[in-house]
């Protein structure tokens, strides 16, 4: 049965809470501001119990697929497992109920926080200071690209183009443009790597940077990384990481020691914070030495050291608590680019990755990337016999396959994307990247058994049996969900986005 | 595929119809580009009065998974837009080269008329389009 | 400690299945010299290490409820109904994706739909997206978006009563725009009108105001509107969503669209975020409005059904074109300002929001009385938060009362050249009325032999 609209279960005169009286002399409003800034009518809110309200929100969430309840082998968003410590911490008043412009005097275990994240992001990434500011993947990037602009400005030319793979994440071209660059495409070659020719063909002195992300969206190594790193230097350009595959690397290479200048990370990826149906995340920058000066403020600053004070070499956590040092915001940065959003950052997810940074360790991180690199090479050898594997090498810890097969069978990459959920699994990515026709993305991640994938490869293989058997059926799929697939045409040309009562 | 022959085109997809003494021109999308978009679900059209310079965007056409320019086939000064289609762009997919026109210049230059296709160019260029889709299904 | 189900013996079996010697062979792509490099973490902990470790950091900071907090400026203290915390920590939405398989994400769509419309009943607007960031990131979009709708537009006129630091957001954001930014100056408290109708040309793409603006008063938006309108710019309203329970909605001041943090609706304070920037506009303007939206529909059987839609606006459709880059929004933020404002209801929000006016202004008051301190923009009307000046610079005047477990407020100075004896007070309804007294009577101690010239 459908859940109702909460607008439906409205009954005027119910109520789920209550507020204290005021407790003092009460003048007419209108004594206290003027008639004209207060509002005439009541917002038409529900007027519900608090058990209406409980139930109507649990029992949407029951129609919803999450990790906690499913498997999503999504390539490019790495749905790992959320582990429960995190929001645990993240949620002592300590960190959940402190107010941003508190003194630093009651916030040092928040800067020590920060300031723990910052150094152990440079160590996983080979970078060498964070901004932990950006609140998002998208949103890092558009700070990376705009210290890039902050960059070359100072060295007195912005420069006019940004390189970014035919391959490349929709976010990458766009966040280029609003830094107020020309994007330039260069075209993948048959190993889903970077054409070094064609990309040696448009690489000039009017490049400001060249965003890659390494594995590719391919799933690939970018085994030519070490000289595209010295090609873009030589022209001087600068090399940035789109950091949503870092997954495959944490622990076995890192992007600084590759020569990328900028990285920008998503927490909600890698560091194991929930994606909470499409948000909050993070989305930390990381810069070499020459872009310091540019990162946004606040920055974290050391007022006082401690006679013990930490090193990072072999320093473990409690030791860093016992001994940290006295920290402040620290505003006066000249060549800063700015602020990129109120505040200082996501604390609450951040305090989550910082979390799930601090429980592994260098063996534990290690061991993130080795694992998700199994699997979804046990993924590859298990399916490439019925899905057309466009890259012969050993995937990194996503694999790309095509539906193209199928599609000549009379089914597409949605109708199998669709039939999965069937089987209980979220559906892969799918017609991205956009190089790869009826592309199927898929990402185990490390936090999956073997059972799972075992589970997941033979609902592949039924699927493919399936089309091979009756293509049309899958066009209906899928046929278990509480709704079949959605008018989609409908829904955008009788745009229906805000509830306005049908009989109103 | 329709490509009607009283229309000119160009290798973006739009259709021109001439006026009178070739000075207006009522442009639209043509059948191929309406199909190849699918359902077509917003229009962003130039307003009435707005300069318009051949070759370059001057619209958008919007899909469930699509979205698509539109470049103007000539240059000159737009004197009448469709409000039917920006009610209701379904119209465009269902008679593209009827009531789904999508809005009308004065031509501010005769002499870019001679750059537009005929209906036979175009049918080339579409039957080279479809020649090529096949052996790209083929290569991989 | 780890998350990692597979067992070596799992993974030996799994690798000769895949046919490689080791895991070395998979990953032979990775030059050698790539792979020589120590990380030097600290080394792992397990579960009940990071529990006392990190606990022992939080207890490092002094969270609100062990002080008497009268700190505001774009986060605020407010009561959080408990059924939030309970209800967004289900894993089934928490942990969640975005919901682009509509028929497996129904619980997630409904709540962002009625997100979406709860916050346009509250301002007034047609159309709600389902969440930005925050506050100033919001308003740095509104600016992508006004200036991609208006190409030909350069300017962006902001007043100068903006919160600081989403002014500040609006300059970075645009760095690379070549936009010019002119600010208005603020004239007892609020923006300067003149100034505004000198400043808005043909070339302006939007004009910014904010209220209750950054010093807590609340801004002549009807006047601001009928300026702006015939210049054909975009009238961006920045609003405080909890004095909306009580002051005119931008829907009906004619704002083109409202924006602003959301953190007032029930999320807690959390050092800064993670927080909720909101936007809405008018419905004319549905197509030129970034993030995603979700739209009822019906699924193949004709039954309700809730999708994604207009995402052809959208960067993974439009790339380099489209008018913004945003793809996470703050969902998880989202609904819980939806759930706030179920709870909240009809008569919970006025009443809230009038707790808040009322509150303040008994704290105003009480603070007017305290010799030597004054409200500095005693003709502007405002909501929860006011400005006072004070008879020694409002930092050392903050310092002292910390001692007490009091944070007075916000020392303006740092934002606010010639403010260094002003500070920004707010009071919500988690102060009573001994609160209101204690603050007054801290105030006064600090104040009594400092009063200078």
């Amino acid at each position: 049965m459908r859940e109702s609209l909460i607008f439906d279960l409205s009954s005027p005169g119910r109520r789920a809470c209550s507020l204290p009286a005021f407790d003092a002399p009460a003048k007419p409003l209108t004594e206290l501001v003027p008639q004209d800034c207060l509002r005439q009518h009541d917002a038409d809110l529900p007027e519900v119990s608090e058990i209406d309200v409980v139930r109507h929100v649990t029992r949407l969430s029951q129609i919803n697929f999450s990790v906690d309840t499913h498997f999503y082998p999504l390539g490019s968003c790495t749905m790992k497992y959320n582990p429960k410590i995190n929001d645990r911490i993240a949620s002592l008043p300590g960190f959940a109920n402190i107010h941003p412009y508190q003194p630093a005097s009651t916030t040092q275990g928040a800067l020590a926080a920060f300031e723990l994240l910052e150094q152990t992001l440079c160590a996983i990434t080979g970078m060498d200071a964070f901004t932990l500011q950006p609140a998002a993947g998208a949103h890092g990037e558009l700070t990376g690209l705009l210290l890039i602009r902050a960059y070359h400005t100072a060295r007195g030319n912005p420069r006019r183009k940004v390189i970014v793979p035919d391959s490349a994440h929709g976010t990458n071209p766009s966040s280029a443009h609003l830094a107020g660059y020309h994007v330039v495409t260069v075209p993948s070659n048959n190993r889903g790597e970077v054409d070094l020719e064609k990309f040696r063909a448009v690489l000039d002195d009017e490049v400001a940077a060249v965003m890659l992300t390494n594995p590719s969206t391919h799933g690939v190594f970018e085994t030519n990384i070490l000289e595209i790193a010295a090609m873009a230097h030589k022209a001087g350009a600068l090399l940035y990481y789109d950091g949503a595959n870092l997954n495959a690397l944490v622990g076995l290479a890192r992007p600084g020691d590759m020569g990328f200048d900028v990285v920008h990370l998503n927490v909600h990826k890698t560091f194991s914070t929930p994606h909470g149906g499409g948000g909050p995340g993070a989305g930390p920058v990381g810069v070499k030495k020459a872009l310091e000066p540019f990162l946004p403020v606040p920055r974290l600053k050391i007022v006082e050291r401690e006679a013990l004070s930490i090193e990072r070499k072999n320093a473990d956590a409690s030791r860093f608590t016992l001994h940290a040092p006295r920290l402040a915001w620290d505003y006066d940065r000249p060549q800063t680019i700015g602020k990129m959003r109120s505040f200082y950052g996501s604390t609450g997810v951040l305090i989550r990755a910082l979390t799930y940074i601090l429980a592994h360790g260098d063996e534990g991180m290690r061991r993130v990337s080795e694992v998700a690199i199994i699997n979804a090479n046990y993924i590859k050898a298990k399916l490439k016999d019925l899905y057309d594997d466009p890259f012969p090498q050993a995937c990194m810890h996503e694999i790309v396959f095509s539906a193209r097969l199928q599609k000549k069978q009379g089914s597409s990459a949605r109708d199998i994307a669709k039939r999965l959920l069937d089987f209980g699994f979220h559906a892969p990515t799918i017609y991205f990247p956009m190089t790869v026709p009826e592309a199927l993305m898929i990402e185990p991640t490390e936090t999956e058994s073997r059972e799972t994938l075992d589970r997941f490869i033979a609902a592949m293989r039924q699927i493919a049996e399936e089309i091979t058997r009756n293509a049309e059926t899958l066009h209906n799929a899928p046929f278990t969900m509480p709704v079949t697939r959605v008018d989609e045409v409908k829904a955008a040309r009788e745009l229906d986005v805000n509830f306005v009562k049908r009989d109103a | 595929m329709n490509v009607p022959s009283d229309l000119k085109y160009t290798e973006s997809h739009e259709w021109v119809k001439l006026g009178k003494n070739n000075e207006t021109a009522t442009i639209g999308l043509t059948d191929f580009a309406q199909e190849e978009l699918t359902d077509i679900v917003y229009l962003d059209l130039p307003k009435v009065g707005d300069e318009i310079e051949a070759g370059t965007e001057c619209a958008v056409v919007e899909s469930v998974k699509a979205a698509s320019d539109i470049y103007a086939p000539l240059s000159g000064k737009v004197t009448e837009v469709n409000q039917a289609v920006l009610d209701d762009p379904a119209i465009v997919n269902e008679d593209a080269f009827g009531k789904g026109w999508l809005f009308k210049i004065k031509l501010a230059d005769p002499v870019e008329l001679d750059e537009l296709l005929s209906d036979s160019d175009y049918e080339e260029i579409l039957s080279e389009k479809e020649s090529q889709d096949e052996d790209e299904e083929e290569e991989k | 400690m780890d998350y990692i189900p597979n067992t070596d013996a799992d993974l030996s079996a799994m690798l000769r299945e895949i046919g490689v010697a080791g895991f070395d062979e998979l990953v032979a792509a990775v030059p050698a010299s790539l792979r020589k490099f120590k990380m030097e973490l600290p080394s792992a902990m397990s579960e009940p290490e990071l529990q006392r470790e990190l606990g022992a950091m939080a207890a490092r900071n002094q969270p609100l409820d062990a002080l008497t907090s009268f700190l505001g400026a774009g986060a605020y203290e407010h009561f959080i109904p408990s059924a939030i915390d309970h209800l967004v920590s289900r894993g089934e939405l928490y942990t969640a994706y975005t919901p682009y398989q509509a028929e497996a994400s129904q619980g997630t769509l409904q709540l962002l739909y009625e997100y979406q419309s709860l916050i346009c009943r509250l301002t007034g607007m047609d159309i709600s997206n389902a969440s930005l960031y925050d506050g100033g990131s919001a308003v740095g979009e509104s600016a992508y978006l006004a200036l991609n709708a208006h190409s030909k537009r350069s300017r962006i006129v902001v007043s100068g009563a903006l919160h600081p630091e989403y002014r500040q957001v609006l300059k970075t954001y645009t760095a690379g725009m070549g936009t010019e930014i002119v600010e208005l100056p603020v004239r007892d408290g609020v923006t300067d009108l003149d100034a505004l109708a000198a400043a808005v040309n043909e070339n302006t793409a939007a004009v910014l105001l904010q209220s209750p603006n950054f010093f807590g008063c609340i801004e002549p938006m009807q006047r601001a509107g009928e300026l702006i309108k015939p210049k054909g710019a975009w009238f961006v309203a920045v609003v405080n969503p909890l004095s909306l329970g009580t002051l005119r909605p931008p829907g009906e001041y004619g704002a083109d669209f409202a924006v602003g943090e959301g953190q007032p609706l029930g999320i807690p304070v959390s050092y800064g975020g993670p927080y909720l920037g909101f936007l809405t506009s008018t419905r004319q303007l549905v197509h030129k409005i970034s993030g995603r939206i979700v739209g009822r529909s019906v699924d193949t059987e004709g039954r309700e059904a809730f999708c994604l839609t207009l995402q052809a606006r959208e960067q993974h459709i439009r790339r380099e074109k489209a008018a913004s880059n945003i793809c996470s929004n703050q969902s998880l933020m989202a609904l819980r300002a939806a759930i706030f404002l179920m709870l909240l209801g009809k008569r919970g929000m006025r009443e809230m929001a009038e707790l808040n006016l009322r509150r303040s202004h008994q704290a105003a008051e009480a603070i007017s009385r305290v010799p030597g301190f004054a409200l500095k923009f005693p003709r502007a009307p405002f909501f929860n938060e006011f400005v006072v000046t004070c008879p020694a610079p409002a930092q050392t005047i903050c310092d002292r009362l910390e001692r007490d477990g009091i944070l007075a407020g916000l020392p303006l100075g740092r934002f606010c050249a010639g403010m260094e004896r002003d500070l920004l007070v707010c009071v919500t309804e988690t102060k009573s009325t001994a609160d209101i007294e204690r603050l007054a009577e801290a105030l006064g101690r600090a104040a009594s032999g400092e009063v200078q010239p």
